[in-house]
């Protein structure tokens, strides 16, 4: 491509008025919380934030932010995304989304892996749509639920279901200072034994997803002695055939795992494999 | 400082005349099911007449015939947690506009502490990780400033089924390493503790609790149930030559079969009383104004704890179960000059898939049968599958 020579006209120079030092402030980092197919809990935590809520609006320019009635044309810094796309509108959607923010950060596991409704990417969209809706036509849904990354490119994806408010807090002050954000991707494990619980597998029998989770819930189901529901998705690197043994051992079989692993994150890449791998084997109903 | 032995009510005016001498006393609660350590108010806080049954993967508690406040083993924490914290703020740093960061100073207050129920392998695990943080020329200063605790050890009598101490040469009995130690003795009516004192403080403080002098029967008694429990161990490990052993088979095809059955969950190396890698992580305030280092417990067993520039050096669950394996029982001792393993157990207990170190070490050691070659002629040269074997037709 060559560029060709731009010719600039003589422009006259117009005394710039300026402002007296003191108030000649940077200017603040423009962000937008965008929702896709989801049910607002993720962005409700930006809400959620009670303490540092009015400290971090100071900080920032919320330039977007429908559940807290602000809107603008953009561009962003920063957009946070719920949600996962389902139809065709938000397919487009996503596009200019990502084509007004510099930075594009998923927030939650409906952004990050297609949410609890892509268990319609196991069935047939059309179907259920004819036994639930009286006017079948009426819906335009996309046969999958998928996450934001399979369709534009993402700078951050945030875990949860919901996501936590102080990992979210840690995420935006991690972009506003330009550093890298204090989250882990190890297991639920890791946080249950930080936090000194008492593991529910070894001491109670109890069937807990942790060991093949993402950490960041600071192991909010184990230390209230249940087991873990897998919110976060897949850790960093989950051995999932080494799980659904230990918890067929343990006496749940292979129609159980596959429940316990199709919910918040059944179309993650690792879940999706270990349950189809399960179904395919014939032993337990879809 | 000979022995002497002292009743249960002696035993709550020991724990009282910690607590009078500003000691906050940690010692094992039943809490969610399982032995946990805790701060307690008194004697009445100890699990009396619970024990434990432990097997890979699996930890029950249950009830004791009798009210012996210390019939089980050890449970899923160890005393590392008070003294190397799972989180451990480093320091604190301000921007200064034109200076700079400037070092907020140490606000580090130690918790005085009194550990009370310290088993044997637990004190070899704090002598180990007196070597870690306290040896060569860069003590550790947050593990220095707790490590002054005063150790209340108890004599193993019900060792756990996953105990593996006779074996490691790190208990039932507890030599050293103790400001006083206790043997509790529970026979009929009898309720009694046979106490040996391992230090001046110690025997200062046991001078305030009313006493009498032990006798050969009473000493005898508490030699019989330290005996009685190294021959019912869970657990045993040929720990002779393991160093040596272990680095000849780092190609073992078992490698492989053992990373099909780890999780790499990290909590084997999290109970573990010995392991002692964390990360350091940085993180500031909303204003960029304040700056905090944070040292948090981390393992072997995540990706992040290997990873180099573009990636993580083992970067496979076999490389981190060979890594944690062979550094604990084998490169530690070219590292720290001790075992990295005192036997004690949890790292099988704890295992949500139940795997067995003292199992794995067995399986990797065996003698190689005839025409089966599990281990590859060189160091990284690829592992010939074993061939199946021939069916008769």
């Amino acid at each position: 491509m060559t560029r060709e020579a731009v010719v600039t006209p003589p422009v006259r120079e117009v005394p710039v008025p300026r402002l007296p030092e003191r108030q000649r402030a940077p200017r603040k980092p423009s962000v937008a919380v965008w929702k896709f197919s989801s049910c607002d809990g993720c962005q409700l935590t930006l809400l959620d934030c009670e303490d540092e809520l009015l400290a971090v609006a100071g900080a920032v320019e919320l330039s977007y932010f429908l559940e807290a009635g602000f809107s603008s044309d953009g561009p962003y810094d920063l957009s946070l995304v719920e949600g996962s796309v389902t139809n065709e509108a938000d397919r487009r959607r996503i596009e200019r989304v990502r084509a007004v923010s510099k930075h594009l950060v998923t927030i939650g596991a409906c952004a990050t892996a297609g949410g609890i409704q892509a268990l319609r990417n196991f069935g047939d969209v059309e179907e259920f749509l004819s036994i639930v809706y009286a006017s079948p036509r009426l819906v335009e849904a996309l046969g999958e639920s998928t996450p934001i990354s399979a369709h534009v490119p993402v700078d951050y994806e945030l875990r949860g279901c919901p996501i936590t408010r102080a990992q979210l807090l840690e995420v935006v002050l991690a972009f506003l200072h330009g550093r890298r954000a204090d989250v882990v991707a190890s297991s639920v494990c890791s946080e249950c034994k930080l936090t000194g619980n008492v593991c529910v597998t070894v001491a109670d029998g109890m069937a807990c997803l942790g060991p093949v989770t993402h950490a960041g819930c600071g192991a909010l189901c184990p230390s209230y002695k249940r087991g873990c529901y897998g919110c976060f998705g897949p850790m960093e690197s989950p051995n999932l055939p080494a799980m659904i043994g230990g918890l067929n051992r343990r006496g749940l079989d292979d129609g159980s795992v596959v429940r316990l692993l199709r919910s918040f994150n059944a179309a993650a890449p690792q879940f999706q494999a270990a349950t189809q791998a399960l179904i395919e084997m014939g032993e337990c109903p879809t | 400082m000979g022995s002497v032995v002292i009743d249960r009510r002696g035993f709550e005016l020991l724990i009282a005349a910690l607590q009078s001498r500003d000691y906050k006393v940690v010692a094992p609660t039943a809490r969610d099911g399982a032995i946990a350590y805790d701060e307690i108010g008194g004697v009445s806080d100890l699990p009396a007449g619970l024990t434990d049954e432990q097997e890979a993967g699996s930890y029950r508690l249950w009830c004791r015939d009798d009210d012996a406040l210390f019939g089980y083993a050890v449970g899923p924490q160890s005393w590392k947690r008070y003294l190397f914290e799972p989180k451990t703020v480093v320091f604190r740093a301000q921007r200064v506009e034109r200076v700079g960061f400037v070092r907020a100073g140490p606000s580090d207050a130690a918790p005085r502490y009194a550990f009370v129920g310290v088993r044997s392998c637990e004190i070899a695990a704090i002598g180990i990780q007196d070597r870690v943080f306290l040896g060569g020329s860069h003590a550790d200063p947050h593990y220095r400033a707790r490590r002054d605790a005063f150790i209340v050890a108890v004599q193993c009598g019900e060792p756990g089924g996953t105990c593996f101490c006779a074996s490691m040469r790190t208990g039932p009995r507890a030599e050293a390493g103790f400001d006083l130690a206790l043997t509790e003795i529970v026979a009929g009516d009898r309720h009694e503790f046979v106490v040996e004192v391992g230090s001046s403080r110690g025997d200062d403080l046991l001078g305030q609790v009313p006493s009498r002098p032990a006798d050969s029967s009473d000493l005898g008694a508490a030699r019989a149930v330290t005996d009685s429990a190294s021959e019912r161990m869970g657990r045993r490990l040929d720990a002779d030559g393991l160093p040596e052993r272990l680095a000849a088979v780092l190609e073992h095809s078992h490698w492989d079969q053992v990373a099909s059955r780890c999780l790499g969950c990290t909590s084997c190396t999290l109970v573990c009383p010995t392991c002692f890698c964390s990360r350091v992580s940085d993180t500031t305030d909303l204003k960029g104004l304040e700056a905090t280092r944070t040292r948090t417990w981390d393992s072997c067993f995540t990706l992040g704890h290997s990873y180099l520039h573009g990636g993580s050096v083992r970067s496979t669950i076999r490389d981190r179960y060979r890594q944690w394996l062979t550094h604990k029982l084998s490169t530690w001792v070219a590292q720290f000059g001790t075992s990295g393993c005192v036997g004690c157990g949890r790292c099988i207990t704890w295992c949500p898939v139940g795997i067995d170190i003292t199992v794995e070490v067995q399986a990797l050691l065996a003698p190689l049968g005839p025409g089966r070659p599990t281990v590859s002629p060189g160091a990284g040269a690829p592992v010939e599958p074993a061939a199946p074997a021939e069916v008769p037709r």
